[in-house]
């Protein structure tokens, strides 16, 4: 057992893991965080894609551990100040971009990196970046919408192309 | 002007505020003080005598709570199949024994051995690898032919063979079919397989049992699409609980597609240990697990032949098919291949004559059952596939030719037992030539060929039977329960509601459409009702969410139980308005007397339904709270057409969508945002299915594609926008919401449509020897037919 601290959604936190501790499980079970998602477990879903220093990473691919002294964001840790969705997560319910919800968490937390690293993404570039997250239900087409109405683009316009 | 609420808005989801924030509560987010973990040692070959289990070194290991094996469950039920299928003679088909843990054989690969109970997860794991196995492997039964050879090995010792059934339907017409054939001008036959395929919800598979001592009641949290019907199953038939001490909740379900309607060992397992060591048992399912325990779906090696007349109307159609049980019967497997897909064989046309032969059949490998459209899919993709090759002998086009034969007049009977009550499938396909701009195909097909790739054009049709079912008619087929389902609306005292339904929402956005319909009735706000569902503790009943079942069958018991509270809310408004109950409409949340200025609130009529004290109690009780059981007359006929179109690179065989468009009659429409998701995300099910997706056994019985680094789920980058539309409406005549159900549809429609362009494509560049690939249309099959 080791003793690891990390900055989880703004909160300091501390615990102690066992070394194969996952940070999917560290985030889950010892911080109660749930919203992140276990989908598989060859790192294909990308049910459990959080944010570590900035940077999205699939938490069943990574041990606890390894995050010690990092500064981690989960889904949980999305919504604006007041509690409200935040852009993303508004562009999804406005556009049907989630059914069973449960890819969804890494959905976000992947579209959130795309979109701080490219603004205006085509429609190639979000298929492209969604290639590590897994949906079932969707067929993608409402994702991929509301990604694009987050970055501020006419979808009807760009699908017609 | 589209809607902002009530029946056909498209209302935001409700529901997504908690999925976006990660405040959803799935069934693994759920933890029971004290809990411990459970482990399955599964068998890691396909076929093999089960000799012994020593566990004695694994019992020492830290935390290991206890160990349980197949001997433990001797005098208890075994997993319970709910459909039994008559077979082609009058006999009952063979229908083995399926213990909770095997017992004296193990018969797939995933077959559960021995299950470790332990204070943490990775100890239950780590016990597993001491508990030694004394199996003898014995010749596995993988392929279906060979299964059914004479002297086969038997999957199933005291079976007299591993046929399950040889179901013929309709029998009486198997002579007139044959006559049909003998009289045709043209005859088209084409054999194919519609590939074993893995329904792969992202959430897989959690159960935790948990045990009340003090009132000797039993709760299992389950991931399941229809948590009454585990309760059925699993206390009458395995454990022996009865109702009242078995409470059985499926929370938020992450996708089920089938496959969590099932009852499921692992279920039965917790509850059941949970008891006998006083202590809850959660069991969290890996995926490379779920791909070994969850039934999988579809499985048919089919032969089908059309007859055409000398003016090509079809005159009759024969169908041969083998279908994979898998190593069990499953909950509803046997009714996949039968009732599910042989009621479907005419399809969109009028085919005087069809006979169906299914051959169910028992091997080494995962239970088979249904998986999204289970059974319709394969229907229709024999059928729209065998069209369109039809079609191609014949040099006419495809789609004048399903037009010239479909059917025009309702309601229709089949020469397949079901009767269509309406449909309008010229109207479907019109549309469809419109949002598929057919007309710029020839425009788009020469660009691609200047850029060096093949471009074909695939329509199909299809009709699926859904609003299952009937309970009478389910019965006499051989369904061992009956397919209703119940609502109860409860009216507050303030005026708001809680609908507790049967159905169970997964995905399908029921907390938002349901209480759209009663907002609807009632004219009052959306935001003021409710949805409960997925706890047998809160709803009266409810057979779940299936077979694109919820709104025309849960949610006619959800307007019957309306009904039945309006009717009472205008008692009491006629008492409070001293009118008589004749002269009261409800209009937009106001009781009126007609033809006066006198009206009083909804929530006037509420409160004083729970605040009597100006109320006829001497004809009425107080309190304002109905509930209704539905049973369906007929199954709804969804229909419609689709196209896609494709890409094929000649030199690698891959295969590229480039446009796909799906005309659909869904009847009423409650939420067309939330229909066309269901329609998206069929159609990705069905392109996967077409081109990407296989369950793969070899022939020792071993899963190949066991995860997702070997069995291929759609990606984003696998699709393209999609072009629906479910405008051409023809309202479902039986149930009070004219609806037809919308859930299975894309994935039903889908894979014809893609092989029929892939097809074409190929014919369009001069391959004119392919006239069939199986599914999964992979650039090296792709290839090889091209160059074979």
């Amino acid at each position: 057992m080791t003793t690891i601290t990390m900055t989880v959604n703004g909160q300091l936190s501390s615990r102690e893991v066992e070394g194969r501790t996952l940070l999917v499980d560290f985030l889950r079970n010892g911080l109660n965080l749930t919203g992140t998602h276990v989908g598989c477990d060859t790192s294909q879903c990308g049910a459990c894609t959080v944010h570590v220093n900035g940077r999205a990473v699939k938490s069943c691919t990574m041990f606890a551990a390894e995050a010690d002294g990092s500064c981690v964001q989960t889904i949980e840790g999305q919504s604006n100040v007041d509690g409200s969705l935040n852009v993303i997560q508004q562009a999804f319910q406005d556009n049907h971009g989630l059914q069973c919800g449960f890819c969804t968490p890494g959905m976000v937390m992947a579209a959130a990196e795309l979109l701080k690293n490219n603004p205006k993404p085509s429609e190639a570039d979000i298929r492209h970046h969604l290639e590590g997250n897994i949906c079932r239900c969707t067929g993608y087409h409402n994702i991929v919408k509301s990604i694009m109405a987050a970055s501020g683009q006419n979808f009807s316009a760009i699908a017609a192309e | 002007m589209p809607k902002d609420s009530g029946i056909g808005a498209s209302s935001k989801r409700r529901e997504d505020v908690r999925f976006l924030t990660g405040a959803g509560q799935y069934t693994d987010d759920i933890n029971i003080h004290g809990q411990a973990y459970v482990h399955f040692l599964r068998s890691s070959i396909a076929h093999g005598r089960l000799n012994g289990v020593d566990t004695s070194t694994a019992e020492t290991m830290p935390g290991v709570v206890r160990i349980f094996t197949g001997s433990d469950f001797e005098g208890v039920g075994g997993l319970p199949c709910g459909w039994q299928v008559t077979d082609r003679h009058g006999e009952p088909m063979q229908e083995p024994a399926h213990p909770v843990l095997a017992q004296g054989k193990v018969r797939h690969v995933g077959d559960p051995i021995a299950a470790i109970i332990a204070d943490s997860p990775s100890q239950a794991i780590d016990a597993a690898e001491a508990i030694v196995v004394d199996l003898e492997e014995l010749p596995a039964v993988v392929d279906m032919k060979e299964a059914v050879k004479n002297g086969a090995t038997k999957v199933h010792d005291d079976l007299t063979s591993n046929l399950c059934y040889d179901w013929g339907f309709v029998e009486e017409n198997k002579d007139a079919v044959g006559e049909a054939f003998e009289q045709a001008a043209h005859v088209t036959t084409l054999e194919l397989v519609n590939q074993r395929l893995v329904a792969n919800p992202m959430e897989p598979r959690v159960a935790i049992g948990n045990y009340n001592r003090a009132n000797d009641e039993s709760t299992l949290y389950t991931t399941s699409q229809n948590p009454h019907v585990i309760r059925l199953l699993m206390g009458a038939f395995v454990l022996g609980i009865p109702e009242h001490k078995l409470r059985v909740v499926a929370p938020d379900v992450g996708g089920g597609f089938g496959t969590k309607i099932f009852h499921y060992a692992e279920e039965a397992f917790c509850t059941f240990a949970a008891r006998q060591i006083n202590r809850a048992v959660k069991w969290t399912c890996s995926r490379s697990e779920a791909f070994m325990s969850d039934a999988h779906g579809r499985d048919h090696v089919t032969k089908i032949e059309l007859a055409l007349d000398a003016d090509n109307n079809f005159t009759a159609i024969r169908t041969d098919t083998l279908a994979n049980m898998g190593a069990y019967l499953s909950t509803f497997a046997p009714s996949v291949p039968t009732w599910l897909h042989g009621t479907l064989m005419a399809g969109n046309y009028k085919t005087p004559l069809i006979y169906v032969n299914v051959k169910a059949v028992f091997t080494n490998t995962v239970a088979v059952d249904a998986y999204r459209g289970a059974g319709r899919p394969e229907a229709t993709f024999q059928l729209e596939r065998l069209i369109d090759k039809t079609a191609r002998e014949l040099g006419v086009d495809p789609i004048a030719l399903r037009r010239q034969n479909f059917i025009t007049k309702f309601p229709y009977a089949t020469p397949v037992a079901v009767e269509y009550d309406t449909g309008d499938y010229v109207a479907t396909m019109d549309k469809l030539e419109q949002i598929a701009d057919l007309s710029g195909f020839e425009a788009r097909r020469k660009k691609s060929e200047a850029d060096g790739q093949l471009r074909g054009l695939g329509i199909n049709c299809y009709i699926e039977a859904c609003g299952i079912a009937p309970s009478a008619l389910v019965g006499q087929l051989g369904a061992r329960a009956g397919l209703y389902d119940a609502a109860t609306v409860r009216v507050n005292a303030t005026g708001t509601i809680s609908v507790m339904v049967g159905a169970h929402s997964h995905g399908q956005g029921h907390e938002t459409s349901f209480p759209q319909v009663v907002a609807e009735m009632l004219g009052i706000d959306e935001g003021m009702i409710d949805i409960v569902h997925g706890d047998s503790s809160k709803i009266p009943f409810g057979m779940g969410t299936y077979g694109s079942r919820s709104i025309a069958v849960c949610g006619s018991a959800m307007v019957r139980a309306t009904e039945k509270i309006i009717t009472k809310a205008k008692k009491i408004a006629s008492h409070l308005l001293e009118a008589s109950e004749a002269d009261i409409e409800l209009k937009d949340g106001q009781f009126n007397v007609i033809g006066t200025d006198k009206s009083c609130a909804w929530g006037d009529v509420t409160l004083a339904a729970y605040v009597p004290h100006n109320y006829p109690l001497e004809e009425i009780e107080p309190g304002l709270e109905e509930t209704a059981f539905y049973d369906p007359s007929n199954f709804t006929y969804p229909a419609g057409a689709y196209a896609c179109e494709v890409e094929v690179d000649p030199a690698t065989g891959k295969v590229t969508i480039e446009r796909f468009s799906a005309a659909d009659d869904f009847g009423n429409v409650i939420n067309p945002m939330i229909v066309s998701g269901q329609v998206h995300g069929g159609i990705g099910q069905g392109i996967g299915q077409a081109l990407l997706e296989h369950g793969i056994y070899d022939e020792n019985g071993q899963l190949l594609s066991g995860s997702y680094m070997d069995y291929a789920m759609p990606r984003a980058s696998d699709v393209p926008f999609f072009e629906v539309d479910h405008s051409c409406q023809t309202p479902c005549t039986h149930n009070p919401l004219g609806v037809k159900g919308c859930g299975e549809a894309g994935a039903i429609g889908t894979p014809p449509a893609v092989v029929n362009a892939v097809i074409d494509a190929l014919h369009s560049g001069g391959h004119t020897h392919v006239t069939h690939i199986d599914m999964p249309v992979s650039p090296s099959r792709v290839w090889s037919a091209i160059n074979g």
